[in-house]
C-alpha cells in the first residue's frame, strides 16, 4: 500500500497520467487495506517468525520482537541437531507414508465408486447414495473421532461386539501400532469418499454422450464402453487430482490423528504437524518445533510448487 | 418383439447386464450404510438407556427409549457455556470474514488495465498458499498481538480465506462488464458499483461463501485449544475435543476407566456429539447443493 504510494509519487513528474490513474484506483487499494494487513500481520508475521528456529530461543515477556532481537543466534545447529535426533526419520516416514496412501485411497475408491454409481439410472437412488455418503464430510474431526473412539472402543465399542460374536479376540484398532495407519487411511476415506466421487462424477457427466451411442452401435457392451470411453474421459481429471495430491505429502492430516492418536501409537501415528504441537505447544521448545515446522514448510513448497507448475501446463489448471 | 429404447441400445438389456445391476445396487446399497452406520449407532446411543449402552445392548435401535442424556446435558452449564461462544463466534466470525472476503475480491477482479497493482497483489495472497510459518511461529504471533483468550483469536488470524476469495473473484469476473461501465459512465464509485450492481448480482456466490466460513466457524476446535487458555471460553468443538477425545483418559486401564467414568459417561458424549451436529444437518441438504454445483463448475470449466 504503502510501497503504492511511494512509486506514484516517485513517477508523477514524469506524467500526470499515472498519478491521476493511481488517484482513481486509489478506492481500490483502501477496500483491501483491512485484509491486507490482516494477512501481513498473521501470515506474514509467522514467516518472519521463522527466524527463531535459527535461535535459541527464549519467551520473554517484553513481546516477540524483543525476544527476536536479543536472542542468541545459533545458526543452522537446530537443524544438525533434529537431523541427528532418532524419532526425526521416522516422523518423516510416517508422515510420508499416512499421507501417500490416503492420495492413492481417495483415487482408486471414489474412482470406483463413481463409476459404478454412473451405472445406476434411477436418479432418485443415484440422489440418495451420494446425499447420504456425503454427510460426514461436513463434520469435524472432533465429532468424527468421538464417534469412531466410541464405535471402536475396545471394551464397549460396538465393532467390538460384532467381533467377539464371530469369536475373535477384541482388539484395540487405534491403540496398536500396527493397525493405526491403515485406520487413519480408512476413516480419511470414510470422511472424504463423497466429495471426492462428487469431482469424478461430474467428469463422468461431462463425457460426450454421443461416444457412447456410436460405441453401442458398433457393438461395444457396457464393459468396453467403460474402458474405451469412460475411463480415457476422466483419466485427465484423475491425473489432475494426483498431481495436486502431490503438494499435499507432507499433509498426513493434523486433526483427525490430533484426535485419534496416544502415546501408544507415537511410534507409526506420529507425524511432523503432531510432532511439532507437541514439541513446541506442550514441551515449550520452541525453536526445536519451528525448525521442524520450517523443514515441512519447505518441502510442501517445492512440492506445492511442482504440483501446480505440472496441473497448469498439463491441463490448464490456474490458482488465479 | 418390443421396440429398443436408446437407454436399452445404450446400456444393453442382456441377462449379464440385469445380474450386473443387482449386484452393483446391493454394492451400493452396502457402501452407502457402511458410512452412515457410525452415525446412526451415536444417535441410538444417545436415547437410550445408561443401563442398555453399558450393557452393549444398543445396535442401530435405541433401547430403553430415554432423554436423560440430553437433560443431563442441557443442564450442564459447561456445555452450554462453550455452545454459547460457538454461537458468538458464528455471529461475529462469518460477517467479518465475508467482509474481508467481498474486499479483496472486488479490486482482484477488475482487469489490469483498471488496477494496475493487481498482480502484486495476486502474489502477495498466493504465496500465502504457497507457503506459512507454520505452528510456533504462528502461536507466538497471535499471542504477541495481544488476543489470545479472546474471541477475536478465534476470528481475526483466519478472516482473510484466499480460497474463498478466488470463489468470488472468478464469479465478479463472469458478471457482464456492461453493467459496470453503464455505472462509471453515470459517475458512480467503487463503492456503489459493488453494494449495487456486484453484490445484488453475487448472491448464489455470497450465500455459498456464508456456508463455507458457517462451517468453518462451526467445526473449528485447534485454535480454541491453541489460543484459549480460559476453560470457560473454549467453543464448542474444542469442548467436546477435551471431553470426549483427550488420549490421557483413553490410554487407561479398563479398570481406571470404570472407576473414572461414571455409567452415564457414553450416553452423555453420544448425546453432545449429535446436539454440536444439529446446525450443520439442518443447512446441509443447502450445502450439498452449493458444494456440488461450485465443485461441477470448478471441475468442468477446464
Amino acid at each position: 500500500m504503502i510501497g503504492q504510494k511511494i512509486n506514484a509519487n516517485r513517477f508523477s513528474h514524469r506524467s500526470n497520467y499515472s498519478q491521476s490513474k493511481f488517484k482513481k484506483q486509489l478506492p481500490l487499494h483502501m477496500m483491501m487495506l483491512i485484509p491486507v494487513i490482516l494477512v501481513i500481520i498473521y501470515c506474514y508475521g509467522p514467516m518472519l517468525g521463522i527466524l527463531i528456529s535459527f535461535q535459541d530461543y527464549v519467551p520473554s515477556t517484553k513481546g516477540f520482537f524483543y525476544s527476536l532481537i536479543n536472542g542468541k543466534w545459533i545458526g543452522l545447529d537446530m537443524f544438525k541437531y533434529i537431523f541427528k535426533m532418532p524419532d526425526f526419520p521416522s516422523i518423516v516416514w510416517n508422515t510420508f507414508f499416512i499421507a501417500t496412501m490416503k492420495i492413492v485411497a481417495k483415487i482408486i475408491f471414489p474412482l470406483i465408486f463413481a463409476l459404478l454409481l454412473n451405472e445406476v439410472k434411477r436418479s432418485w437412488f443415484k440422489k440418495s447414495v451420494q446425499t447420504i455418503t456425503f454427510l460426514p464430510y461436513f463434520l469435524s474431526w472432533v465429532i468424527l473421532g468421538g464417534i469412531l473412539l466410541e464405535i471402536f472402543s475396545p471394551r464397549t465399542g460396538i465393532v467390538n461386539q460384532i467381533i467377539g460374536c464371530f469369536g475373535m479376540e477384541a482388539k484395540y484398532f487405534f491403540g496398536d501400532p500396527k493397525t493405526f495407519p491403515y485406520m487413519l487411511v480408512l476413516t480419511d476415506l470414510w470422511k472424504d469418499i463423497g466429495f471426492n466421487t462428487i469431482i469424478l462424477l461430474a467428469a463422468l457427466t461431462s463425457i460426450d454422450p454421443t461416444l457412447y451411442e456410436a460405441a453401442a452401435i458398433d457393438g461395444a457392451g457396457r464393459l468396453k464402453q467403460t474402458l474405451h470411453i469412460t475411463l480415457p474421459g476422466i483419466s485427465s481429471i484423475v491425473v489432475l487430482i494426483a498431481i495436486l495430491g502431490l503438494g499435499n505429502i507432507m499433509n498426513a492430516g493434523f486433526d483427525q490423528i490430533f484426535v485419534l492418536y496416544g502415546p501408544s501409537v507415537y511410534s507409526t501415528g506420529d507425524i511432523i504437524d503432531t510432532y511439532t504441537y507437541r514439541m513446541g505447544i506442550n514441551n515449550g521448545q520452541f525453536s526445536l518445533a519451528t525448525a521442524v515446522g520450517l523443514f515441512k514448510s519447505v518441502v510442501s513448497f517445492v512440492m506445492l510448487t511442482i504440483s501446480y507448475w505440472i496441473a497448469n501446463k498439463y491441463s490448464d489448471y490456474r490458482i488465479f | 418383439m418390443k421396440q429398443k429404447t436408446k437407454n436399452d441400445i445404450l446400456m444393453g438389456n442382456s441377462t449379464s447386464r440385469k445380474v450386473f445391476v443387482t449386484i452393483n445396487t446391493i454394492l451400493l446399497i452396502t457402501i452407502t450404510f457402511i458410512t452412515i452406520l457410525p452415525i446412526i449407532h451415536i444417535i441410538s446411543l444417545s436415547f437410550s438407556s445408561t443401563q442398555a449402552a453399558e450393557g452393549g445392548l444398543v445396535g442401530l435401535l435405541p433401547v430403553q427409549f430415554s432423554l436423560k442424556a440430553y437433560e443431563s446435558i442441557l443442564g450442564k452449564t459447561s456445555f452450554y457455556k462453550a455452545l454459547m461462544i460457538s454461537v458468538k463466534r458464528v455471529l461475529i466470525g462469518v460477517p467479518f470474514s465475508l467482509l474481508c472476503t467481498i474486499l479483496v475480491a472486488y479490486p482482484l477482479s477488475k482487469e489490469k488495465n483498471k488496477f494496475s497493482a493487481r498482480k502484486v497483489y495476486v502474489w502477495f495472497f498466493i504465496i500465502t498458499m504457497l507457503f506459512n510459518g507454520g505452528l510456533i511461529p504462528t502461536y507466538i504471533i497471535v499471542k504477541s498481538t495481544g488476543i489470545m483468550n479472546k474471541i477475536w483469536a478465534l476470528i481475526l488470524p483466519s478472516a482473510v480465506s484466499v480460497f474463498n476469495i478466488l470463489i468470488l473473484m472468478n464469479f465478479f469476473r463472469e458478471l457482464p462488464k456492461e453493467l459496470e461501465e453503464a455505472a462509471l459512465i453515470d459517475g458512480a464509485g467503487h463503492t456503489s458499483i459493488l453494494t449495487k450492481i456486484y453484490l445484488p448480482l453475487a448472491k448464489p456466490a455470497l450465500a455459498t461463501l456464508v456456508l463455507f466460513i458457517f462451517v468453518f466457524h462451526w467445526n473449528s476446535w485447534f485454535d480454541g485449544l491453541m489460543y484459549i487458555n480460559n476453560i470457560e471460553k473454549i467453543p464448542l468443538q474444542t469442548y467436546l475435543q477435551q471431553i470426549l477425545t483427550m488420549p490421557d483418559t483413553r490410554f487407561m486401564s479398563a479398570d481406571q476407566l470404570q472407576e473414572l467414568g461414571n455409567a452415564s459417561r457414553r450416553t452423555n458424549n453420544a448425546a453432545q456429539i449429535i446436539i454440536s451436529t444439529i446446525p450443520i444437518m439442518i443447512i446441509y441438504p443447502f450445502l450439498q447443493k452449493y458444494y456440488t454445483t461450485g465443485l461441477v463448475l470448478g471441475s468442468v470449466k477446464s
